[in-house]
């Protein structure tokens, strides 16, 4: 987009930067994908764009040698609970926030903003003396409660966002017909933003999903891996599976990716609305 | 809603606090208190190894052997660097990426869906990924680009620092510039449309536009954008903990990996618990620096 021409050139250039950009974006997901039904042997030797054969053999594996299952499930049990919790303590905190004056409260607003960007390993040392200190170490509290340490201020913060955009007079008109400040949140403004409720559910649960720090630091052994730990450490005898790390990195991806492609209008309007309107 | 008139101000401060409090004291108890213990705790040599030595205060001891320390000054400038190369790609490609998308075409949601996806999966995943392409000598990367002729002979990339480099900083791109694009494409869509056809009408070319109108109202998002990906480089862990271990040696070690290995491999808590508090600091500063630049816009809610 440089000169007068740019008005005609700018929409092909555009374009094909979309195509590749496209591509760059799903090639390694492809290409994981085609590995995942290769075998091993012949993983490294005269790789191929297209598939050769279809072979489920570390699908197989990963959930009956490796009981890929075990931390499928542990990640669903940390991540669900943490996600519930925080979205509902955090939708009254975000509510009161959004769309009440009262002192000090720009304050909070920006110690929560400031929570969200702590750098987790400066606590890493404090929570495991603690976890430690109250028996927690490998067990899903023990995951839990770190967890809150960013789950809490995310869900404030996104939540906050999606208040704030519903119409200013909405409980007032509830309270001039008689409800009370409770009634007016629960009966007017809660059912109204359930798609924002559910969508802030939906971006806790995936950053829960994802977090690799903490599950690294607070578990001890496989059964209380989560899927990011337990593909981190898969090992061989002498190398990296790689075929079954690939299975793994497609089963742990495919619901993730699922969710984002149906939520994507949503998911983007929340991380975005926060962020940029301030 | 905030011009708006309060409607009994002691009852709504009541209303307020008490439905802030349970948060806001989970807050404060998981993430504040924490934070004071690790302050505390870098004060003391304490050592989980030798539990016979007890745990002294040492005051300041553990950040004077911090200044002294090559392997942290060198984990910064590993940081520094990963910071400065990943981010500025990210914020460049990110612009091209919301200016492409921010027009109507078929097939924008694909789009959408397709860079959104490499955001949404974990980290550990996405440097799997990344390392399995360059992992071995008969790896795609290589064939690819012997295929194009910019290798000659295939590389091993990760047994030098100056070659692991390379797939680091591709997959962290690779994840992390749909979410600048999209956080710009925000901002681009709140621009009034009609300064751009006034500028059409004065025949004002596209590249003016673009330094004239788009980038100085733009520069709010661009700011947002900088200080969430600097942030995130600067405690950058998953990614190189996964894709080098922070390897060969520790030629690509940044500081919070250097901080995990001395806390959770040396058990080494007090001196891991300054560095985590230098981290802190330094992420604190940056954060501070980016928000006066902002002129405190992103805490406030006051704009609307």
């Amino acid at each position: 987009m440089k000169t007068e021409r740019s008005s005609r050139v700018g929409p092909i250039a555009a374009r094909v930067g979309l195509v590749l950009l496209v591509l760059f974006a799903a090639f390694p997901f492809y290409w994981a994908v085609v590995a995942s039904f290769t075998p091993e042997a012949t993983l490294f030797r005269e790789p191929s764009l297209w598939p050769r054969e279809l072979l489920l053999d570390h699908y197989r594996a990963l959930f009956t040698e490796r009981d890929f299952w075990t931390p499928i499930k542990n990640s669903l049990i940390v991540a669900g609970t943490t996600t519930v919790f925080c979205v509902t303590i955090g939708a009254f905190a975000a509510y009161a926030l959004a769309r009440i004056e009262f002192p000090f409260k720009r304050v909070i607003l920006g110690f929560i903003l400031a929570v969200t960007m702590f750098p987790q390993i400066s606590i890493v040392s404090p929570l495991y003396m603690l976890l430690r200190t109250l028996r927690l170490i490998n067990t899903y509290p023990g995951l839990v409660l770190p967890y809150v340490t960013f789950a809490m201020p995310l869900a404030v913060w996104l939540l906050v966002g999606f208040f704030r955009q519903l119409p200013p007079d909405l409980e007032e008109a509830a309270m001039v017909d008689g409800a009370s400040r409770w009634q007016s949140f629960t009966r007017v403004i809660l059912p109204l933003t359930g798609p924002g409720l559910a969508t802030t559910a939906i971006l806790t649960f995936i950053y829960c999903w994802n977090e690799f720090l903490f599950a690294l630091s607070f578990t001890l052994g496989p059964e209380r891996y989560t899927v990011p730990v337990a593909i981190a450490l898969f090992r061989g005898q002498y190398q990296v599976p790689w075929g079954q790390v690939l299975a793994a990195t497609v089963v742990a991806t495919a619901p993730v990716a699922i969710v984002v492609l149906g939520f994507q209008r949503r998911i983007v309007q929340g991380l975005t609305a926060g962020a940029v309107k301030g | 809603m905030n011009d708006r008139q309060p409607i009994g101000d002691a009852s709504e401060a009541r209303a307020g606090w008490r439905l802030t409090a349970p948060a806001l004291t989970i807050i404060l108890l998981v993430a504040l208190f924490p934070l004071g213990w690790t302050v505390w705790e870098s004060l003391h040599q304490h050592d989980l190894r030798m539990p016979w030595l007890g745990r002294p205060f040492v005051g300041l001891g553990n950040y004077f052997t911090i200044l002294q320390d090559a392997r942290f000054w060198q984990a910064l400038g590993h940081t520094a660097l990963f910071a400065v190369i990943s981010v500025s790609l990210e914020l460049s490609l990110g612009l091209a990426l919301a200016l492409a998308m921010n027009r109507t075409f078929r097939g924008r949601g694909i789009v959408r869906a397709a860079v959104l996806v490499p955001w949404a999966i974990p980290t550990v995943v996405a440097a799997l990924l990344w390392r399995f392409m360059f992992d071995s000598q008969a790896g795609i990367a290589n064939v690819v680009l012997a295929d194009v002729g910019l290798l000659r002979h295939p590389l091993v990339w990760f047994v030098r620092a100056s070659t692991a480099w390379v797939p680091v900083i591709l997959a962290d791109v690779w994840k992390t510039t749909p979410f600048v694009g999209l956080l710009l494409l925000a901002g681009l869509q709140s621009i009034d449309k009609e300064l751009y056809e006034a500028a059409a009408t004065d025949g004002a070319s596209a590249w003016w536009q673009l330094r004239h109108i788009t980038i100085p109202l733009l520069k709010p998002a661009i700011l947002v954008a900088l200080i969430f990906r600097t942030l995130d480089a600067f405690r950058v862990f998953d990614l190189i903990y996964v894709m080098t271990g922070g390897g060969p040696g520790t030629s690509t070690e940044p500081v919070a990996v250097y901080a995990f290995n001395t806390l959770l491999q040396n058990l080494e808590f007090g001196y891991g618990a300054a560095l985590s508090v230098i981290i802190f600091l330094v992420t604190f500063g940056l954060a501070m620096l980016y928000m006066r630049g902002l002129g405190l816009e992103l805490g406030g809610p006051r704009r609307r």
